[in-house]
């Protein structure tokens, strides 16, 4: 039982019901998706047997007459066993957890960073070493733009409240938060434009607050950087983000020095 | 076999003469200390707060049923939502929960004449009332009631991003409330632990009030917590204090770990109360004893003892909590509640289930809540998190929940209203109700499932014209409707039974203490007692031969003699 959930992973695509999910553009967002259909194909499953068991139970024992059942209380074998299936489930979803999770919050060496900003109510991506910065609010969106098939390493910060940075097709997402470095790195592996929206209630134009992803070849993010160009409008991005993240230590301990 | 025996007749002696020179009217109801009393007006207050709770999310629906709609602004929807969510939690489902039915009924489960501290009790109701209207009066003030979510996660609940007296008197009132939440824990514990029938032992009490027992302490240890960061916000707003923001040097983070440190506790403090109503319920719908009873409370105090380890999986998004850990905890709550839902399906097995609006409600609770445990269980994995914290997936889970909550506690206003009026209620009507309610959740909660895995984010206003959102919306607010009407038909049938159906003192063959004594019971519970030798005292009496079975062997014919109560 404990193999179900990791022969679901192997299972991935066969059939299951992604009701608007999606593997979705990067390498990691392909991993939650199948962990989602393992997890989907166990929930449809212990679910289905246990809607059975009580449509059973309620139909089949539904009151004929005024009799009194048999007044049976205990029945410990099976009591045992409905306790010890579930832990073996639960251990294998764990397990099948960890090994995309893993893969999620590891830090890779990379070549491309993008600082994010989050602020009410709009989002600054700021490209350190190339003098970009694009800005955007509300009405305006941003649009950021990465290169496909490369480590992507994101820092990300919020300049006032909680904001929670989401593309829903990278299957993922995490908090802006003042006062903490947050670090991930996306692998984007389908050429395309996403949206992404903040998730975290952040004030009164939360709802406005969205932006644009476009994954773009190796080439065009080189004369993207080019066009966009701007030393003056970035070092003064620069500036005041470093500013605001000066005192912050990471929360996380960079291994692309070590590691790898 | 013997036949289903009429209940005891009760011996008519009215001691309570000590009771009529006290005030009359509204005098006595205000300066009341019997339980039955305070609980009722626990129930009334807070069935008035789940009206109020759901309209505000009948506009909220309303809001959200075409793109772009400008039926609300953004600043009243935000209130709309916090508000929505605050009078629900903190205001109705909580103190339904553990106040209104748990004040009437566990006093009586147990054989005992009142609560531990009928005074406190007392202190207990007025400080919730006056905090459900301390909260809501946010609405008449400038600026607006409250607007940062029920969560009320800083920075953004600081006096910078939120001014106005709104969101303080948010605070004042879920201290009030709280402060209620912590002498109701109190009151149950020291109750439940002193003043139990001579014969009740712990292992003789109705799973219940077990679950009552395990939720009071779980309000001791998690409520003064939400005080002390209730307190903390305060000061931050008001005299200056850096607690929560970064540039004195505090850690806005530091309020999510406090507000789910009790958060999470606090969803069991929710569901325990009515996983023990509904384990009632179903056992006495199918005459039969809660089956594995033992294995019932075990899981319970396993479910209360995860439930304190496991507040990060809130916060797997921030990226500042230990993942495995609060992952594995989470997952491991599924055991326990797992073992509860077996036990229900066995206590239903090769019984003879009876179809009362109460048991429906109950059957109602059971596919609703597994739905809503099994997509929690997505939850606990933190890549799945990632991907749909904050969406409307994570709202879809929790209002599962809740409408299971919602089930299981009206399937017990059926079940134990006419114990505390005397007074059955319209089984049609509740049935309508009930399909009503039923239908009306799946209706609402599986359509946004979709939406939150289609990338909608929850608390939003407005959302654009050119995604495919919409048609789930208006799913979703079909299904609020409906469950919009299922709470009309629930007032319409109060109106509709009132003093109609008398209910004699025990309408469903009950098993538990309440049931041998009248409905409504009398001033201090018990004029007489049977002999407590199970945790089924009133079906032993009521059905010598038909005692429990256990571990395989039938119990001994024993002496069932009623006892003087030893209280009154």
């Amino acid at each position: 039982m404990a193999l179900l959930p990791l022969g679901a992973l192997v299972l991935a695509g066969c059939g299951i019901p992604t009701v608007g999910n999606s593997p979705g553009a990067t390498t990691v967002s392909k991993s939650v998706y199948n962990l989602w259909q393992g997890f989907t194909l166990g929930a449809l499953i212990v679910g289905g047997i246990t809607i059975a068991l009580i449509v059973w139970a309620v139909f089949a024992y539904r009151r004929k007459g005024d009799n009194i059942p048999k007044q049976s209380q205990y029945h410990i074998p099976l009591e045992t066993t409905y306790t010890i299936i579930p832990i073996l489930i639960v251990l294998g979803l764990f397990v099948a957890t960890m090994v995309v999770e893993n893969k999620e919050e590891a830090l890779p060496k990379t070549n491309v960073t993008i600082d994010v900003n989050a602020f009410q109510w709009g989002w600054k991506f700021l490209y350190p070493g190339h003098d970009v910065v694009v800005v955007g609010q509300t009405t305006q969106e941003p649009t950021m733009v990465m290169p496909i098939n490369e480590n992507v390493h994101f820092n990300l910060t919020s300049s006032d409240v909680i904001h929670g940075f989401y593309v829903h097709d990278f299957n993922f997402s995490r908090y802006a938060q003042p006062g903490v470095l947050n670090q991930f790195t996306i692998r984007a592996t389908k050429l395309g434009t996403y949206d992404g929206q903040c998730t975290q209630l952040c004030g009164l134009y939360h709802s406005l607050m969205v932006f644009r992803v476009k994954v773009v070849t190796k080439a065009q993010y080189a004369a993207w950087l080019h066009t966009n160009y701007n030393p003056v409008a970035a070092t003064a991005a620069f500036a005041a983000l470093k500013q605001q993240t000066s005192s912050i230590t990471p929360t996380k301990i960079d291994e692309s020095e070590g590691n790898n | 076999m013997t036949d289903v025996l009429d209940p005891p007749v009760v011996v008519e002696h009215h001691d309570e003469h000590h009771e009529d020179h006290g005030p009359t009217g509204i005098l006595k109801w205000i300066t009341s200390t019997d339980h039955k009393v305070i609980g009722l007006s626990y129930t009334i207050t807070s069935v008035i707060m789940m009206v109020i709770g759901g309209l505000f999310a009948e506009i909220i629906r309303a809001q959200l049923t075409t793109p772009n709609n400008s039926l609300v602004s953004l600043a009243q929807y935000n209130e709309l939502f916090t508000m929505h969510g605050s009078v629900m939690i903190y205001l109705f489902i909580g103190p339904f929960a553990f106040g209104a039915l748990a004040n009437i009924i566990v006093p009586i489960q147990i054989g005992a004449p009142d609560m531990a501290f009928p005074r406190l009790n007392a202190l207990s109701y007025w400080l919730y009332l006056t905090g459900s209207i301390t909260m809501l009066s946010g609405f008449f003030v400038a600026g607006g009631a409250a607007n940062f979510g029920w969560v009320a996660y800083a920075p953004l609940s600081n006096s910078i991003n939120t001014p106005g007296a709104g969101a303080d008197l948010w605070i004042g009132g879920l201290l009030l409330t709280g402060f209620s939440a912590i002498f109701t824990g109190v009151n149950l514990t020291a109750t439940i632990f002193y003043l139990r029938a001579p014969g009740m032992t712990m292992f003789r009490m109705p799973i219940f009030t077990w679950n009552l027992l395990i939720t009071a302490i779980l309000i001791l240890l998690a409520f003064p917590v939400l005080t002390a960061g209730l307190i903390m916000l305060y000061c931050d707003r008001h005299f200056g204090t850096h607690i929560f923001s970064v540039a004195g040097g505090g850690v806005p983070v530091l309020w999510q770990h406090i507000f789910w440190f009790w958060g999470h506790p606090e969803v069991y403090i929710l569901a325990l109360p009515i996983f023990g109503m509904v384990t009632e319920i179903i056992a006495v719908f199918s005459r039969k004893p809660v089956f594995g009873y033992k294995g019932m409370v075990f899981a319970t105090i396993t479910i209360g003892a995860l439930s304190l380890g496991v507040w990060a999986h809130h916060m797997f998004t921030t990226g500042v909590v230990l993942l495995p850990f609060f992952s594995i905890m989470s997952l491991l709550i599924a055991v326990p509640t797992g073992i509860k839902m077996f036990n229900w399906i066995g206590t239903m097995w090769r019984g003879e289930v009876w179809f009362s609006t109460a048991m429906l409600m109950a059957i109602g609770f059971l596919i609703t809540f597994l739905i809503g445990g099994i997509t929690g269980i997505y939850l606990a994995s933190p890549p799945l998190d990632f991907f749909t914290h904050d969406t409307y997936f994570v709202v879809a889970h929790f209002h599962s929940i809740v409408m299971a909550l919602m089930m299981g506690a009206m399937g017990a206003l059926y079940y134990w209203g006419p114990k505390i009026t005397g007074y059955l209620l319209n089984e049609t009507i509740g049935k309508i109700q009930f399909w009503l309610l039923f239908i009306g959740t799946q209706v609402f909660t599986l359509p946004m499932y979709v939406l939150g895995l289609r990338g909608m984010p929850r608390r939003i206003a407005i959302y654009p014209l050119h995604h495919s959102w919409q048609y789930l919306n208006d799913w979703a607010s079909i299904g609020a409707l409906m469950i919009g009407l299922s709470t009309v038909a629930f007032l319409v049938n109060i109106a509709y039974s009132w003093k109609k159906y008398p209910a004699g003192d025990n309408p469903w063959d009950g098993h538990t203490l309440e049931w041998f004594t009248t409905s409504p019971p009398p001033h201090h519970n018990f004029y007489r007692l049977p002999q407590i030798r199970s945790e089924r005292p009133t079906w032993d009496y009521n059905h010598p031969g038909h005692t429990a079975a256990e571990h395989g062997h039938s119990a001994a014919h024993r002496d069932e003699t009623p006892v003087e109560a030893p209280t009154s």
